[in-house]
């Protein structure tokens, strides 16, 4: 824990816009907690979001934000890191930017192993746009897109994060907020692609995912569990229903997308010269030769 | 009359090494200091089916191909069927002996046969069957009068990875070729005659040459989905990217390829997209995205006839509107129309210091013909050591270490250019977004603050317009009778055709545009007010430029020649289409 960073350097002045209740404050301050705690000065990050209620995420607080459009947060953050791997790059983006318009992303994302933390506001409904069913709103969800009761079954993402590749699996709830700044914080630490979904209750469109929903059927797991095995993770990450288990649920150590990157090898390109010759140290005679 | 202006297409299926013999051939000419322009038509197929490579060949330097075939190299009876027409009087075929071909037929036609056992050469003097090529290009040696030592200077180079005895195998083959065509008496009535003392030429399609130019522009990252025909820029920065320290990217779409490109730029890299008219199409959102946070993009849109899949190898320039206008609301971009291959090098240099200074999308806009085809240019033209990277209004490491007080990173000015920081400074920690925002990149929905945002993003093509844009090319007599109007890839044809008209009793000039976003206005208002008759003459259905004029100038022009068969424009194709409009 760094002496000089402490959550006060975090602080923003503009008002959240988010509802009295809604999980979205206890992820910016998850959020702004880990960062402290891990002693990272706001220089140093860059919060990538897409669009809705918990993408304003950035405004909110005393960081680098980059607030993008609905379902391309990843990929502008994988740009990011691609051209500068010192920044940490975080996303803060919502359970429909992450798992149904953006869900591309998010698949390659794990199997590419980048670098970026991507943290998911996964409040299973759309509120932005006043309550319309989500990727991972529960089958018979009534919603106004969805008067008889949503049809498709939600999608998992810590099972469909698992299978495509991820290197490093959380679970947080939004109504324990220093569990989440510890699942958040080893998220950042981890190196490669780690993804924190978030269970987030929707005060507004989504009272059947309240707070007393979430609170009856989590647990945390203990000092005991081992997260590095993958059959046991694979087993926790499917858990969901009367009991739905919090934490690091797997976490394995593989070379990063960035880090195996030939043009990386030297240092962030954004460090480097913007001049060829100077950079490469191979002459624009020798690349013209090519063509004679 | 013996010409040194030929073409020779070389026709066989798919898979046949139709591509590298003539590319071969290609760098040969330009060796000997003649001027080739070689061409492609192919399929979207990876093996089988008719293809044809096309190259026509001078002495003095040429922008385009042209129609009429004087000499046809025929691996396939499908090639002498596809092509017998297009052969003019006295051009001939060269045909391997055993091909269904009746000699007889082709005199009646006015086409004078060369059979040649092509195969029967290659068996016998190299061993294996696809070394007939090299038989047809020992062939053509022996009837143009072309000197043999450039083709053996290839046949070294290309085969040398295959080890001595396939060099050796392959040098035999083509002398054969020659001492057939020698030895039997076949003559023809052009010449391919070495330039003594000529200077060395680049062998270069327009894709490489806008890569040249982006590697010297300083581009350091690339991120593109595979679509022809942009796609051949993308694999030639790859190639190098090791070396030169670039970072490439295929990532999983379109839509991942230009917002991460967006990420990479918003941090600091000079980051390029390279896409067709379809890929364009899904990145239409990201690209509003950029103009809104004012981060840098450079795209290159090498466009092919659509809507749709459309004609997926061939050339169109129907992507005119859309690059100009896609959007969500009004944001300032720059469309660079190179038309050469000295422009589409510029372009490509070019781009990203404008994207820089303006901080917006720029957007270079060519086409399957450009992309594609090849010619020899003088080295001189890709002046890589000439280009000059500008950052714009980028704070320096020493600036923000001085800054003092709240960093705005949408700053009101008097250019619209507001001081850019690269997050990672302390002195600088900002955030930037896609809805309206303040100065400081909040978001904001003041009316007040909505409109001078608006008027600031907007003054930024203002500025741009007065710096950067480079004025249309004007070339031929003043007091022409017509005047042609073009942009992108037609520039070659339309050049020859006016040097062609005046032997049809037709005066002509031209004016092409090479930078069409922001508008130039001014100048092609002149150029308008300045002509008797006017003609636009573009690849595209409903004549995009012409109405982009229109809109621009309020000025009609008053001819149109539109192309959109997939197939380039030639000359000879716009003398005739401007003679019917007198």
């Amino acid at each position: 824990m760094s002496e000089d960073v402490t959550i006060a350097d975090y602080q923003y002045p503009t008002q959240p816009t988010w509802c009295p209740g809604c999980g979205d404050f206890a992820i910016l301050q998850g959020l702004q907690m880990a960062f402290a705690d891990l002693g990272l000065k706001p220089h140093e990050s860059l919060v990538v979001s897409g669009i809705g209620c918990g993408s304003k995420l950035p405004h909110y607080t005393n960081v680098n934000g980059f607030h993008s459009i609905h379902g391309r947060p990843v990929a502008v953050a994988t740009g990011a890191k691609l051209a500068n791997p010192d920044l940490n790059v975080v996303v803060t983006a919502g359970d429909g930017d992450s798992y149904g318009i953006g869900a591309n992303h998010f698949l390659h994302a794990c199997r590419r192993n980048i670098g970026i933390t991507h943290i998911v506001e996964d409040n299973r409904v759309y509120g932005l746009t006043k309550g319309q069913y989500s990727p991972t709103s529960y089958k018979g969800f009534v919603t106004k897109t969805s008067p008889e009761g949503a049809i498709e079954p939600p999608l998992e993402p810590l099972p469909t994060a698992l299978t495509s590749g991820a290197t490093f699996l959380g679970r947080a709830f939004s109504g324990d907020v220093k569990h989440m700044k510890e699942v958040i914080a080893r998220a950042m630490e981890h190196e490669g692609y780690s993804l924190v979904d978030v269970l987030q209750p929707c005060v507004t469109f989504n009272p059947g995912r309240s707070y007393d929903f979430y609170n009856e059927r989590i647990y945390k797991l203990g000092d005991d569990y081992d997260p590095t095995d993958k059959q046991v993770a694979r087993k926790k990450a499917e858990e969901w229903g009367e009991r739905i288990p919090l934490g690091v649920i797997y976490e394995r150590n593989m070379p990063t997308y960035e880090e195996q990157v030939p043009a990386l090898e030297d240092g962030p390109i954004v460090k480097r010269s913007l001049d060829m010759e100077e950079r490469s140290g191979v002459s624009y005679g020798e690349i013209k030769k090519d063509f004679t | 009359m013996v010409t040194d202006d030929m073409t020779i297409v070389f026709g066989g299926d798919a898979g046949q090494g139709i591509r590298s013999t003539g590319l071969g051939f290609i760098k040969a000419n330009a060796r000997s200091g003649l001027f080739p322009f070689g061409r492609q038509d192919y399929k979207s197929r990876i093996r089988g089916g008719h293809n044809f490579f096309e190259i026509r060949v001078a002495r003095e330097e040429i922008y385009s191909h042209t129609e009429g075939i004087d000499l046809l190299v025929a691996i396939t009876e499908e090639t002498v069927t596809e092509h017998l027409e297009e052969i003019v009087a006295g051009g001939g075929i060269i045909y391997d002996e055993g091909l269904d071909v009746d000699p007889e037929e082709l005199k009646d036609n006015g086409v004078e046969p060369y059979p040649v056992p092509l195969n029967r050469i290659a068996m016998e003097e190299g061993g294996a069957k696809i070394m007939a090529n090299t038989a047809a290009i020992g062939a053509i040696v022996g009837l143009t009068g072309f000197d043999l030592s450039y083709i053996e200077g290839i046949i070294e180079e290309n085969f040398a990875v295959k080890g001595d005895e396939v060099v050796q195998n392959n040098l035999d083959v083509a002398r054969a070729g020659v001492e057939y065509v020698d030895s039997h008496g076949y003559s023809a009535n052009y010449h391919l005659e070495p330039v003594p003392e000529s200077e060395e030429r680049m062998v270069i399609n327009g894709n490489q040459a806008f890569a040249l130019g982006a590697v010297a522009g300083g581009c350091n990252f690339v991120s593109a989905y595979p679509m022809t025909p942009s796609t051949s820029i993308l694999e030639w920065i790859t190639k190098h990217s090791q070396e030169l320290s670039i970072v490439t990217k295929q990532p999983e779409s379109e839509l991942a390829a230009v917002n991460m490109a967006i990420g990479a730029s918003h941090v600091g890299a000079r980051a390029l997209v390279t896409t067709s008219g379809g890929g364009f199409s899904l990145m239409v959102e990201a690209l509003g995205l950029a103009g809104m946070t004012e981060t840098p993009l450079v795209i290159a849109e090498v466009s092919r006839p659509g809507p749709s899949t459309g004609l997926p190898t061939r050339t169109g320039q129907g992507d005119l509107m859309s690059v100009v206008h896609a959007s969500q609301g009004d944001f300032p971009r720059i469309v660079l129309t190179p038309g050469t291959i000295s422009e589409a090098f510029q372009a490509g240099a070019r781009s990203f210091n404008l994207a820089e200074k303006y901080q917006t999308p720029v957007i270079t806009l060519s086409d399957q013909h450009l992309a594609d085809s090849i010619r020899a240019v003088d080295p001189g033209i890709i002046d890589m050591e000439g280009v000059e990277i500008d950052r714009g209004e980028l704070l320096t490491e020493e600036e923000l270490d001085s800054l003092e007080g709240t960093y705005l990173r949408h700053e009101f000015t008097e250019t619209g250019v507001s001081p850019r920081a690269l997050p990672g400074h302390e002195n600088a920690v900002y955030k930037t977004t896609g809805n309206e925002h303040t100065e400081k990149g909040d978001i904001t929905e003041d009316p007040e603050i909505r409109m001078k945002m608006m008027d600031k993003r907007a003054k930024k093509a203002e500025t741009a317009l007065e710096n950067d844009i480079e004025s249309p090319i004007a070339e031929g007599p003043e007091d022409a009778e017509i005047s042609l109007l073009c942009w992108g890839s037609t520039y070659g044809a339309a050049k020859e055709a006016i040097e062609r008209l005046p032997e049809k009793g037709v005066r002509a000039n031209l004016c092409h545009l090479r930078d069409a976003w922001p508008f130039p206005a001014e100048e092609v208002t002149g150029f308008l007010d300045g002509a008797e008759k006017t003609v636009l003459v573009e690849g595209n259905g409903s004549g995009e430029m012409k109405k982009l004029i229109s809109q621009e100038t309020g000025r009609v022009v008053d001819h149109e020649v539109l192309k959109y068969d997939g197939r380039p424009f030639t000359p000879d194709y716009i003398v005739e289409k401007v003679e019917e409009v007198i």
